[in-house]
């Protein structure tokens, strides 16, 4: 038996390539801080409220009288997995390992977990935020076990 | 507010259909609700469109759509809310007539994902959380959400890869019973667990799979739904909440609280506890997001939603008979068109056309669950005969 062909397509002629320019005016001081392996976030002025990843308006008490602070990046591992179906732009990577830990200052964070096999990693397991400039030349931040 | 029913139901196949564009799949359900209600598009006074798009041509599907269904010049809107798209596309046109605002209102979910390449699919759902933080510098995917929330799951409660396979087992065998479903074949739980790994804990037979189709609903206000029909099915109760865009702000990840907190304003609304429940379709857009759902919606205590499949009380003459449509593991999920469906498949359980996979139907009630994102919406409707 022969199997029927697939029915006819057209194949558009016209590719979309869509690359953002995302404003990072108000967050700067956090992306220049990785670069020296620094990790900064900010603290409500008005309320105290501490965010991670940094906000620069405080949407609990509606001030934006932020405080830059830096933090440990210390954490606790809350939960994990690795990804193996990649996502296009992700294609040249090996299957990573993507984290959820709890910082020691309340707030949580998620980031890649290098440096471990996923084998070896338990939940609970001590952590430790680090900021570097990643493969593509940007400044990224991930979890390394402490 | 006014009472409100379903009074037409209308649905694709689902899969991978290459042989139709997004307005002739869209228009396979909405000529099956017209049909189904005997209605003609001049009864129509207002459309919504559920469409999460990107993945198609067309920009303005609401627009394409009803023009090839000459559904214009009605009241147009397209909405979105991610895997609820088409719950969010429901509520506006139930809305829309509970308030007196329209007689007659439709709503057509559809979804057209497989015109780009697989890659690019993933690309496209891993961006639909908090981009900037969580997907810029870290490519997480949708798997990946839901395969830390089982994770942690596992880890809490003790939940095994066996019960997560036992779902899709289930799915898979009501799916092969359904005609609509993207794959109409049973699987065993040995193939499900030997599948290859797409977000570890999380199987390719853990994952839904991505898929063509289109559902549409007619809604009418009460004395025109008893003019046209005999088997009106009532919305008794629908709840709506949502939760962080980021992953890392929610309260926890052993459940999806936007699920909670939904379900308790949709039974209080429908006065109804998930005892009087008698069928009920669950967002399991991973195996273990249905477990999630067992627990989140009442249905079993927290923690025990792997105890429920495993003792079968999720099949067809169990406690609460849940996703015997083949749920979106098998009848396939197309986002914008879920929602549809789910009312869809609901309204066929209350009026007892659901063939081979008819649940017994006591009370005459029944629930669909819809989740955006991963919990990042979440619309619960409870329908009654």
């Amino acid at each position: 038996m022969t199997k029927a062909p697939p029915p006819p397509t057209l194949k558009s002629a016209r590719t979309l390539t869509l690359t953002y320019e995302i404003p990072i005016s108000k967050t700067n001081k956090f992306w220049e801080g990785l670069k020296e392996n620094k990790i900064f976030t900010t603290r409500c002025k008005k309320c105290g409220e501490l965010y991670f990843p940094p906000s620069s308006d405080c949407p609990s008490c509606l001030s934006a009288e932020m405080d830059w602070i830096e933090i440990s990046g210390e954490a606790e591992l809350e939960t994990f997995t690795q990804i193996f179906v990649r996502p296009a732009t992700f294609a040249k990577y090996e299957p990573y390992i993507v984290a959820i830990g709890r910082l020691k200052e309340g707030v949580r964070a998620l980031a890649w977990l290098t440096g471990i096999k996923r084998e070896d990693i338990q939940v609970g397991m001590k952590l430790k935020l680090v900021g570097k400039v990643g493969p593509e030349g940007t400044p990224t931040y991930e979890f390394v076990p402490l | 507010m006014r009472k409100v029913a379903v009074v037409g139901i209308g649905h694709s196949k689902f899969g991978r259909r290459t042989d139709v564009n997004v307005n002739e799949l869209a228009f396979e359900a909405i000529k099956g609700a017209l049909l189904d209600s005997g209605l003609t598009q001049k009864d129509i006074e207002f459309v919504s469109v559920g469409s999460y798009g990107m993945w198609y041509e067309e920009v303005l599907p609401a627009v394409t759509v009803a023009e090839y269904a000459k559904l214009y010049p009605a009241g147009l809107a397209r909405c979105e809310a991610a895997c609820a798209t088409g719950s969010a596309a429901f509520r506006f046109a139930y809305v829309t007539v509970a308030s007196g605002e329209a007689d007659v209102a439709m709503a057509v979910g559809v979804e057209k994902m497989t015109e780009i390449d697989t890659s690019t699919a993933v690309e496209i759902i891993g961006r639909s959380g908090s981009y900037l933080w969580e997907f810029e510098n870290f490519g997480l995917t949708f798997p990946g959400y839901y395969a830390m929330h089982a994770t942690a799951h596992m880890n809490k409660f003790g939940t095994k890869e066996e019960h997560l396979a036992m779902v899709a087992v289930k799915n898979h065998k009501y799916g092969a019973m359904n005609p609509y479903a993207h794959f109409q074949r049973e699987i065993t739980l040995e193939e499900a667990l030997k599948s290859f790994v797409v977000a570890w804990p999380l199987k390719l037979y853990d994952c839904c799979p991505l898929s063509d189709g289109a559902a549409a609903v007619i809604l009418a206000s009460k004395e025109k739904a008893k003019e046209i029909t005999d088997t009106p099915v009532w919305i008794l109760g629908m709840g709506l909440a949502s939760d962080s865009a980021g992953l890392s702000k929610r309260s926890e990840y052993t459940g999806l609280r936007a699920t909670v907190l939904a379900a308790e304003k949709a039974y209080k609304q429908a006065e109804v506890t998930p005892k009087d429940i008698d069928v009920a379709v669950v967002h399991d857009c991973f195996t273990i997001a249905e477990i999630l759902a067992y627990e989140d919606l009442g249905f079993c205590k927290k923690g025990e939603g792997g105890k429920l499949i495993e003792e079968g009380q999720t099949y067809i003459g169990g406690k609460i008979p849940i996703n015997v449509d083949g749920g979106l593991k098998a009848k396939g999920h197309p986002l914008g068109a879920t929602g549809c469906s789910m009312v869809a498949e609901i309204t066929r359980q209350l009026r007892g056309e659901a063939g081979k996979r008819q649940a017994p139907i006591k009370e005459g009630k029944g629930l669909a669950h819809n989740v955006g994102g991963t919990g990042h919406y979440c619309y619960i409707t409870i329908l009654g005969r």
